[in-house]
């Protein structure tokens, strides 16, 4: 008995008829497929351009069905809005027990370290701002705890809805976009593709960063089908869509 | 293929049913299948249909859900203007896969191995639950969170953990409810939609162990119970298990599709995960996911993207788990894969987009099929998964009546991603069915019926004559002129359906009786009656 993966390699062989393979655990041996040429006639990009009036106009359709909350700002504005969605947040941090009890002590929100500084200027003083990193990471039970992040993002894809996350700096580690239960994600227009492939093609640069492709808040269906808008991830989701940067 | 073998086969238990434990109606939530094996449970499939088609709860539950889920998938893929093209790249990628099995499977090892990742190959289920229990013992873990996962279920990987005092959590909301109620899934994507919210908070109120006790039946508050009681699970999980819906050869990229989350968790937050997937389960490049990634979340839940997908390559230090093992199952896969016709099974990515469209499964439910795999693609996967132990070759196995559970409609097929065509692998496996039942009985009743009925019709006074002799039986049939119970053999139609009772006349003493009087050549007429 040879191990595991010799035989199994072997079953493969045996069932795709190449022979001296032996045979497949019934006793087959099979025929040797001819598969035809890949098609490729889908469409590989959309007929707008990245950023364009048409694809944002889409992407917020999209945001907004899913149930997310949509900012459309300039990036001027952007530290200022961040701020006002902090600032409604004060008060411990939804649902869960706080390890910091103390809302007084002024809103916790996790950022990675790589995030443009200028984003965080007007948050009000007292505001805890936690930095996250591979190198200094939270630990998930503080991450718990704390009442928002604020990530950047790689790439959105108006047809979907969709924006992904790849884990660089400004982006962070996965469990900083996913245990604290606001999540404030900012995305440039010129980020902005109309499809999947356009987004695909993007992200093959780097296939081995971790990707977190998010489609609105998390959601379940599982009880008869009715629709629960934010289970285990951040139940809620703003989007900042942020032009003329 | 050109027969079309339209009759179920006989009633039979299966073979393990004195060992399996079966749910009794005094069970706290209703009589619910244990599976011995999670490939073959219970009676075959006409006895299996024919209790839970007494079911109107989950028969109610089902329509519901399949017609809501069909309309919004029907909605979603009607708005692609490449949907057709996109089913072509697909179906030709998952081809040239199969083709190019072994390579793949080497280059993808290579590359998980390169990014730091270890890569287990199991021959069989036992083989797969091995590995992951010595991996958790390895890491000191008597509990660990699950990623709902059609490859562990398949391989009884729950149970088999709990024989070694491992406990796995289910994490995805319905396998959750399933798993507290000690039940079985029903449906690939929505394994607890034969419960309702009512049942759904006495399980957790009963099991859960920490849900509220004035907990409501309002999904919300049943899903925030669900996520207070996981999330405590989360933060202290030493291991995770998941299974895989893509894993791309040239980069050794792993992908997850989900929507609540708890996969995000799972495979993030732990410091081990383990991902068990079939062999089949690969894509040849990166680039290749802009296809199933959009062809999956549409066919599935029916939305445009599903909220969550992650995407991992062996281990990313600093971020997520650092240890990462692959377990590349066969499972009889390999058989699958040796069928000419039949290996386009494998193309599946358990989207269930032929289960909300099938006209059987709408009615007889996801138990029925006796089956972690139910449905359409179950009706042709599980008799094959399981060929090693008999699964296509007569009528000793269960799992053969399987390719009759299906009425040939074609809207499976209509449906699938993957434009896997299952009619024509039901009908390939019904005939070899046959086939393998016609070489081992002695005397086939078919063919001897088949005979007499060729010597009847083969002349018209004999026809007359058989049709005047039927019209004695005119009797039979109720008000609604149906016989539901037939002796033998006509016992053989009864079972699974009506025979409507014959009429008191037949067609030739109908036209006689109507035309005597105007039609005066009445022996022209007879002659033209001939059925030559």
């Amino acid at each position: 008995m040879s191990d595991a993966r010799t035989e199994v390699l072997a079953r493969v062989r045996a069932a795709l008829g190449q022979t001296g393979s032996g045979t497949t655990p019934s006793g087959k041996v099979g025929t040797a497929p001819h598969p035809e040429p890949v098609p490729r006639a889908y469409r590989a990009a959309g007929e707008h351009a990245a950023g364009s009036a048409e694809v944002i106009e889409q992407l917020v359709d999209r945001l907004v069905d899913y149930k997310a909350l949509v900012h459309q700002v300039t990036v001027d504005a952007l530290p200022a809005t961040i701020a006002t969605l902090v600032t409604e947040l004060s008060g411990p941090a939804r649902g869960v027990p706080s390890a910091h009890p103390d809302s007084s002590a002024g809103v916790r929100v996790v950022v990675p370290d790589g995030l443009d500084d200028g984003w965080l200027a007007a948050l009000p003083a007292g505001t805890d701002v936690v930095r996250d990193s591979r190198e200094r990471p939270l630990p998930p039970s503080e991450l718990d705890a704390v009442a928002a992040v604020v990530t950047a993002a790689r790439v959105a894809v108006s047809e979907t809805g969709t924006i992904v996350l790849d884990g660089e700096p400004d982006q962070g580690r996965r469990a900083v976009s996913l245990v604290p239960d606001v999540h404030l994600c900012v995305v440039r227009t010129d980020q902005v593709v109309q499809t999947v492939p356009e987004a695909v093609r993007l992200l093959g640069a780097h296939p081995e960063r971790p990707l977190t492709w998010i489609s609105g808040p998390s959601a379940t269906s599982d009880i008869e089908l009715d629709r629960v808008e934010g289970v285990h991830g951040p139940r809620t989701l703003h989007v900042l869509l942020v032009a003329g940067v | 293929m050109s027969r079309t073998f339209l009759g179920l086969p006989r009633t039979l238990r299966r073979p393990d049913d004195a060992d399996a434990r079966h749910g009794t109606p005094d069970e706290p939530f209703g009589p619910v299948p244990h599976p011995q094996e999670p490939l073959r449970w219970g009676d075959d499939f006409p006895a299996a249909a024919k209790q839970t088609l007494k079911n109107d709860q989950l028969r109610r539950n089902l329509g519901h859900a399949t017609q809501v889920i069909r309309t919004k998938r029907a909605a979603v893929v009607g708005e692609v203007p490449d949907w057709e093209a996109l089913r072509d790249t697909g179906s030709a990628v998952k081809q040239q896969v199969m083709a190019q099995l072994p390579d793949l499977l080497q280059q993808l090892e290579e590359n998980v191995v390169a990014r730091g990742g270890v890569v287990h190959w199991a021959r069989d289920a036992a083989e797969a639950n091995r590995i992951v229990a010595d991996i958790a013992k390895v890491k000191g873990a008597d509990e660990v969170v699950k990623v709902k996962s059609m490859a562990t279920q398949e391989i009884g990987l729950n149970e088999a953990l709990a024989d070694e005092g491992i406990a796995a959590i289910e994490t995805d909301l319905a396998e959750l409810i399933v798993q507290l109620a000690d039940d079985m899934p029903s449906h690939i994507l929505v394994p607890a939609i034969h419960r309702n919210r009512s049942e759904i908070r006495d399980i957790f109120l009963a099991r859960m162990g920490d849900a509220p006790p004035d907990l409501s039946d309002v999904p919300r508050e049943l899903a925030m119970a669900a996520r207070a009681h996981l999330r405590r699970k989360f933060l202290s999980a030493k291991v995770a298990v998941s299974g895989a819906n893509f894993a791309v050869a040239d980069t050794g990229t792993l992908a997850v599709v989900e929507s609540e989350g708890n996969g995000r968790m799972c495979l993030t937050l732990p410091e081990t995960l383990v991902t068990v997937m079939g062999i089949e389960k690969l894509v040849p490049t990166f680039d290749d996911l802009e296809v199933f990634l959009q062809l999956l979340p549409r066919s599935s839940t029916g939305e445009r993207m599903n909220p969550y997908t992650s995407l991992w390559t062996g281990v990313t230090p600093g971020d997520g788990p650092q240890e990462f093992h692959l377990v590349l199952l066969d499972n009889g896969r390999t058989d699958v894969l040796a069928d000419e016709v039949g290996r386009a099974a494998l193309h599946c990515i358990r989207c269930s987009a032929c289960l909300n469209v099938c006209p059987v499964y709408e009615r007889v439910g996801g138990h029925a099929y006796g089956s972690v795999y139910p449905g359409p693609i179950g009706a042709i996967l599980t008799p094959q998964l399981t060929a090693s132990t008999g699964g296509v070759s007569g009528h000793h196995d269960p799992n053969a009546s399987l390719p009759y559970a299906s009425t040939l409609c074609g809207a499976c097929y209509e449906v699938c991603p993957v434009k896997i065509d299952i009619p024509s692998i039901l009908v390939d496996l019904r005939a070899r069915e046959v086939d393998a039942d016609r070489s081992s009985r002695g005397v086939d009743p078919w063919k001897t019926a088949m005979k007499a009925a060729s010597w009847v019709m083969a002349d018209g006074d004999r026809f007359a004559l058989a049709g005047r002799a039927a019209t004695l039986g005119s009797g039979l049939g109720g008000r609604d002129h149906a016989i539901s119970v037939a002796p033998p053999p006509a016992s053989g139609w009864t079972r699974s359906r009506d025979l409507p009772a014959p009429p008191r006349q037949t067609f030739r003493q109908w036209w006689a009786a109507e035309h005597t009087a105007p039609v005066e050549q009445a022996g022209t007429v007879e002659t033209e009656g001939d059925d030559r």
